[in-house]
C-alpha cells in the first residue's frame, strides 16, 4: 500500500505524517499520532464517539478519510483543557455524573462544543438536537442533558 | 481497511479512473467508508472530484441546482431552501448531515434515502458525467451506474406546495419506519390540480405512490376526499424488513401517516 502525506493541525499544534492510502482519520489520530481521545465503537457512521470537529464543523471521524483533511484545522476532546485546568465543558460533564463508562463522553463533548460555540445559550431541545448523532449506553442521556445545559450557564456567567 | 484514494481536479477525470473494477466514488464517506470498515471487500479504491461546482447550490430563475457533493447541512441552512430543510434535516445526526451529500443519498439502499425521497416528489433530474435523466430512470438504473452523478435540478415549487414527513421510532434522529414526500398543486378552490408522492422504505428505493396520486386529483384535502386516495396507498409497494420495522407494519401504517401529512 502507497504511503501519502497528510499534514493538518491538531488542537493548534501543526501534524505531518506519512499513512496508508486510505486511513480513516480516526487510524491516523489514535495510531499515528496518539491522540486516543476520539473512541472508535461502531465504524458505522451511529454511535458518535469517534466525533471530532473539523474547519469548526463536527465529523466522524471513523467515516473520513485522513486524506482528505490535509490543511484542515481539526479539535479533539485532547485539547480542551488549558494549562491543567479542565474545559468547562468537561468540568460540566464530571460535575454533573454525565459520565459513567465514559467511552461516549470525548465525542457528546465534541458535538455539544460544536453546539455552543455556535449558540452559546441553547434551549433544551437544541441541545438534545446537538447530541442526537451520539449514543450513550449508560447515563440515559438525562445527566449528560443537564450537563450541557450547564456549561452554557456557565459560560454565560463568566461572559457576563 | 486497504484502500487506495486518488482525488482529482475534475470530474471528467475521475470518471476515467471509476471505470476501474474495485472502485467507488468518494462523496462525503458515509455510505463507502462504512462498507469498507464493515469488511465490503469489492471496494479496493476510491476516487473523489474537487471540482467546486459539485459543491454549490444555485437558486435563481424559478430553478434550484444542488451539486452533488452538497450536503444535508448546508440545504438545511440554506435561506432560500428552508422549504427543504425538513427533508435534509432527516437524514442522520449532526455529524451525519455535515458529510452525507445529494449525490451520496441518491445511491442510498432503504431505510436510508430519505432525501431522495424529496427528490423524487419534486421531479428531480439528475445530472451525471454521461447525460442528465428523470430522477425516476436515474433510480431505476443506478446498480448499473458507472458515472459520476454530478448535480440535481428540479423547479422551485410554488409556497407550501411542499410537504416532508419521516417516521421513526427514535426521537429526534432515527431510522426511518418510512418517509413520504408530497408536492401538490391546487386551484384556487383547494382542489388538487397535480400530485407527486415520494416514499421510503415502500421498496429497496424510493418509488411513487402513482395510485395515491392519481386520485387525489379533483380532491379537496378533506378526511373524506382524501379517503380513495389513502384506500390505494399501498398500491405496486414492497417494503423493506429491517429491525426497525417488518413489511407488513410499514404497509398497515403507510395511509396513516399519507393521510397525516395530506391533512397536516
Amino acid at each position: 500500500m502507497a504511503k501519502v502525506p497528510v499534514q493538518f493541525t491538531l488542537n493548534g499544534s501543526e501534524k505531518a505524517e506519512f499513512i496508508d492510502s486510505g486511513t480513516t482519520l480516526l487510524h491516523a489520530l489514535r495510531d499515528k499520532i496518539g491522540d486516543t481521545s476520539p473512541k472508535g465503537g461502531c465504524h458505522q457512521g451511529t454511535c458518535g464517539a469517534c466525533s471530532v470537529i473539523v474547519d469548526g464543523e463536527l465529523r466522524l471521524s471513523c467515516l473520513t478519510l485522513a486524506e482528505t483533511c490535509n490543511g484542515a484545522v481539526i479539535r479533539t476532546t485532547a485539547g480542551l483543557a488549558e494549562g491543567g485546568v479542565l474545559h468547562p465543558l468537561q468540568r460540566a460533564f464530571l460535575d454533573a455524573f454525565a459520565t459513567q463508562c465514559g467511552f461516549c463522553t470525548p465525542g457528546m463533548i465534541m458535538a455539544a462544543k460544536v453546539l455552543l460555540d455556535r449558540t452559546p445559550s441553547p434551549s433544551r431541545e437544541e441541545v438534545v438536537e446537538a447530541l442526537s448523532g451520539n449514543i450513550c449506553r449508560c447515563t440515559g442521556y438525562e445527566p449528560i442533558i443537564q450537563a450541557v445545559l450547564s456549561a452554557a450557564r456557565s459560560n454565560s456567567q463568566n461572559v457576563a | 481497511m486497504a484502500l487506495a484514494l486518488q482525488t482529482f481536479p475534475t470530474v471528467k477525470d475521475a470518471n476515467a479512473a471509476l471505470q476501474a473494477a474495485g472502485t467507488r466514488y468518494l462523496g462525503g464517506g458515509t455510505l463507502v467508508v462504512r462498507a469498507a470498515n464493515q469488511g465490503d471487500v469489492s471496494v479496493s479504491s476510491l476516487v473523489r472530484a474537487t471540482e467546486p461546482s459539485l459543491s454549490a447550490i444555485t437558486v435563481s430563475g424559478g430553478k434550484v441546482r444542488l451539486g452533488a457533493s452538497v450536503t444535508m447541512a448546508a440545504i438545511a441552512r440554506h435561506p432560500e431552501l428552508a422549504w427543504l430543510a425538513p427533508a435534509a434535516r432527516a437524514v442522520g445526526g449532526p455529524a451525519i448531515r455535515n458529510m452525507a451529500s445529494v449525490g451520496g443519498n441518491l445511491f442510498a439502499p432503504a431505510p436510508y434515502g430519505d432525501f431522495a425521497v424529496a427528490l423524487l416528489a419534486l421531479d428531480a433530474s439528475v445530472a451525471a458525467e454521461d447525460g442528465e435523466v428523470p430522477i425516476e430512470t436515474f433510480l431505476a438504473g443506478r446498480d448499473a451506474s458507472r458515472s459520476i452523478v454530478t448535480s440535481v435540478t428540479f423547479a422551485l415549487p410554488r409556497q407550501e406546495s411542499f410537504r416532508f414527513l419521516k417516521v421513526s421510532r427514535i426521537k429526534p434522529k432515527g431510522i426511518s419506519v418510512l418517509s413520504i414526500a408530497a408536492l401538490l398543486e391546487r386551484a384556487d378552490d383547494g382542489t388538487i390540480t397535480s400530485a407527486r408522492i415520494g416514499l421510503g422504505c415502500m421498496a429497496d428505493r424510493p418509488m411513487r405512490a402513482r395510485a395515491a396520486e392519481k386520485a387525489l386529483l379533483g380532491c379537496r384535502l378533506t378526511r373524506g376526499e382524501i379517503a380513495p386516495a389513502l384506500a390505494v396507498a399501498n398500491e405496486g409497494i414492497a417494503p423493506i424488513t429491517d429491525p426497525v420495522a417488518s413489511a407488513w407494519y410499514r404497509a398497515e401504517v403507510l395511509p396513516v401517516h399519507l393521510g397525516r401529512l395530506l391533512l397536516a
